[in-house]
C-alpha cells in the first residue's frame, strides 16, 4: 500500500531530516511511528500526502510513484488519504458541520445527499450535538475529534494521524485510540505518529522507531 | 454527473452573491467604479452615433446644384438632362427653370417689389442633383467633371463640410477606442486587486482545501464567479448611467429644439449594444479575477 525506497529529505540549508528510509506498509495494516521530537515523524507523514517532496528515493502509494505525480493529479491522491493534522487546521469561519462537509464538497458530492454522511462522521466522534457550534467554542479534545471526523468523512483508504493525542489527558487519548482501532477493523490502512509511550503499552501493532532521521533496528 | 456539476456551479454562484451582499459598501463601491469606467467610452460612443444621425437628418443624401450659363438655350438644357440621366452616380435630379426660380424667390423672400422692378430675369436655369452616398473624394471628382461641361457656369457642392464632419467622427472614434482601452485596463487592475485581497483573507481556507485534495479549478471558481458577477453588475450600472444621462439631455434638447423649430432627439443604445456591453463587462471582470488568481494562488502551498 505504502512503500518507501531509500528516501531522504533535506531542507534548504542542508539540514538532513530523513536518511535512507526503507519500509513497506500492507493494505489494512496499522502502524505507529515513534521517536523524539525532531526525529522526522511529521516529515515522514507529510511525504506520504505529498505535502513535502523527497530529496531522493521513491515513494509509492497503491503502486503509484508520487515523486512523478503531476500537480494536476495530486488532489486525487490526497482524496484517498485522511489526514489528522497536529495543528488541526480547522476553519474557524464556519460551523462544525461545514468543516466536516468540506472534503465532500471538494470531491463534488451533491449537498443534499451528504448530510447523512456528515452526521454519521460527527456521531462517530461524539460531536453530533455540537454540529451547529463554531470550532472556537470547542475544547482541545473536541477539536481533535472534529479533525478526525473531517479526515474520515470521505471514507479514505489511508488514514494518517500526526500526534493525535498530544496535549490530551489519558481518558481522551484512550477514546481517540479506540476510534482508530475501529477504523482499522473496517480495513483502513492507518499510520499514527506519536511520542506518547503510554499509547504503545499493550500494543500488538508494528512500530517504526525513528532516531535522528533513520529507522532504528 | 452533469447534474452534480451544475449544482456545484449553482452553489458557487449563490455563495458568491452572499459574499457580495455580506460586504455591501465595498461591493457597491467597486461596482460603481466599474460602472463609471464603462459609461465614459460607451457614452461618447452613443453621442457620436447620435451626431451621425442628426447630420444625416439635416443633409440627406449628397446634393449638388448645377447653374447653367445665362445664355443657355433649351437645347443646352436638353443635352445636360441627357448626360445626367446617363450618369450612374446620380440617383435623381430636378430642373428649375429661371422663371420658376424667380417666382420662388419672389414668394419666399418677400422681395416682390424689388424683383418686379428688374428689366430682365437675372437668375440662371439650374439642376438640383442627388447622388449616391459616396466618399468626399468621389463627389469632388464628379463636381470637377460636371464643371468642365461647356454649358455649365458653376457647380456648387459643399465637400469641405462633409469632409470636416467625417474627420470629426473619425477623431471621435479614435477617442472612444483609446478611452475604452485605458478604462478596460483600469477595470482589470481594480478587479486584480479586489481578488488579491480576497485571496489573502481566504488564505487558510485555500491551504486546507489544497491539503484535503481540492483541485485548482475548485479553489479558483468562487473568485472567478466573483469577478464576473461584479463585472456584470458594473456593466448594468453603466447602462443605467447612460440611460439617465440621455434622458436628462433629451429634456434640455427638446427646449432648445423648440426655439429653433428643429426636431432634436437623442437615441438610446440599441438592444444589441446593451447586450454586447454587458458581455464585455462580465468578461473583463472575469479576466481581472483570472489574472489575479493565476498570479496569487500558486503562492499558497500548504506546509
Amino acid at each position: 500500500m505504502i512503500s518507501f525506497k531509500n528516501v531522504s529529505k533535506q531542507f534548504p540549508g542542508g539540514h538532513s531530516v530523513l536518511k535512507n528510509i526503507d519500509f513497506t506498509i500492507a493494505a489494512g495494516e496499522m502502524v505507529f511511528v515513534t521517536g523524539h521530537s525532531g526525529a522526522g515523524k511529521s516529515t515522514l507523514l507529510k511525504l506520504i500526502a505529498a505535502i513535502e517532496r523527497p530529496t531522493s528515493g521513491s515513494i509509492s502509494i497503491s503502486g503509484q510513484n508520487i515523486a512523478q505525480l503531476k500537480p494536476s493529479t495530486l488532489p486525487f491522491l490526497r482524496r484517498k488519504i485522511g489526514f489528522v493534522f497536529q495543528d488541526h487546521k480547522l476553519l474557524f469561519d464556519r460551523s462544525v458541520f461545514d468543516n466536516v462537509l468540506l472534503p465532500l464538497q471538494i470531491s463534488g458530492f451533491d449537498h443534499k445527499l451528504v448530510t447523512g454522511r456528515v452526521n454519521a462522521a460527527l456521531d462517530k466522534v461524539g460531536l453530533l450535538k455540537k454540529s451547529k457550534a463554531f470550532p472556537i467554542t470547542l475544547s482541545g479534545g473536541e477539536r481533535q475529534r472534529l479533525c478526525i471526523a473531517r479526515a474520515v468523512v470521505h471514507r479514505p483508504t489511508i488514514l494518517i494521524a500526526d500526534e493525535p493525542t498530544g496535549n490530551l489527558d489519558a481518558a481522551y487519548a484512550k477514546d481517540i485510540m479506540d476510534m482508530f482501532r475501529s477504523f482499522h477493523q473496517v480495513g483502513v490502512t492507518i499510520l499514527i505518529a506519536t511520542h506518547d509511550a503510554t499509547l504503545l503499552e499493550k500494543n500488538e501493532h508494528r512500530i517504526l522507531q525513528l532516531d535522528q532521521g533513520q529507522i532504528a533496528a | 454527473m452533469i447534474h452534480a456539476w451544475l449544482t456545484q456551479h449553482w452553489h458557487v454562484f449563490v455563495f458568491t452573491l452572499k459574499r457580495l451582499v455580506s460586504t455591501p459598501v465595498t461591493s457597491l463601491l467597486s461596482i460603481v467604479v466599474i460602472g463609471i469606467a464603462f459609461s465614459l467610452p460607451a457614452g461618447i460612443y452613443i453621442l457620436m452615433d447620435n451626431l451621425r444621425a442628426i447630420s444625416g437628418q439635416t443633409a440627406g443624401s449628397p446634393q449638388m446644384s448645377l447653374y447653367l450659363k445665362l445664355n443657355a438655350s433649351e437645347s443646352d438644357v436638353e443635352k445636360i438632362r441627357q448626360r445626367l440621366q446617363d450618369n450612374a452616380q446620380i440617383t435623381r435630379f430636378q430642373f428649375i427653370s429661371k422663371s420658376a426660380a424667380l417666382l420662388q424667390l419672389q414668394q419666399s423672400s418677400g422681395l416682390m417689389d424689388v424683383t418686379s422692378g428688374l428689366a430682365r430675369n437675372p437668375l440662371p436655369d439650374a439642376f438640383v442633383v442627388n447622388t449616391h452616398d459616396a466618399t468626399a473624394e468621389t463627389l469632388e471628382q464628379l463636381q470637377t467633371s460636371m464643371q468642365a461641361w461647356p454649358e455649365i457656369e458653376h457647380v456648387q457642392f459643399d465637400a469641405a463640410w462633409a469632409k470636416r464632419l467625417n474627420a470629426l467622427l473619425e477623431f471621435g472614434r479614435t477617442v472612444v477606442l483609446m478611452l475604452a482601452i485605458l478604462l478596460s485596463t483600469a477595470i482589470i487592475a481594480v478587479m486584480f486587486n479586489t481578488i488579491r485581497l480576497q485571496i489573502l483573507t481566504k488564505r487558510e481556507e485555500i491551504e486546507v482545501s489544497k491539503l484535503i485534495g481540492a483541485t485548482n479549478s475548485f479553489i479558483q471558481r468562487p473568485f472567478l464567479y466573483f469577478g464576473a458577477i461584479q463585472g456584470l453588475l458594473g456593466g448594468m450600472t453603466a447602462l443605467c448611467i447612460i440611460a439617465l444621462a440621455i434622458h436628462t439631455m433629451n429634456e434640455e434638447l427638446t427646449e432648445i429644439a423648440a426655439l429653433y423649430t428643429l426636431n432634436l432627439h437623442l437615441q438610446h443604445l440599441s438592444t444589441s449594444d446593451n447586450i454586447s456591453l454587458l458581455f464585455f463587462s462580465t468578461w473583463l471582470g472575469w479576466l481581472g479575477a483570472r489574472i489575479s488568481v493565476a498570479t496569487h494562488l500558486w503562492q499558497i502551498e500548504p506546509k
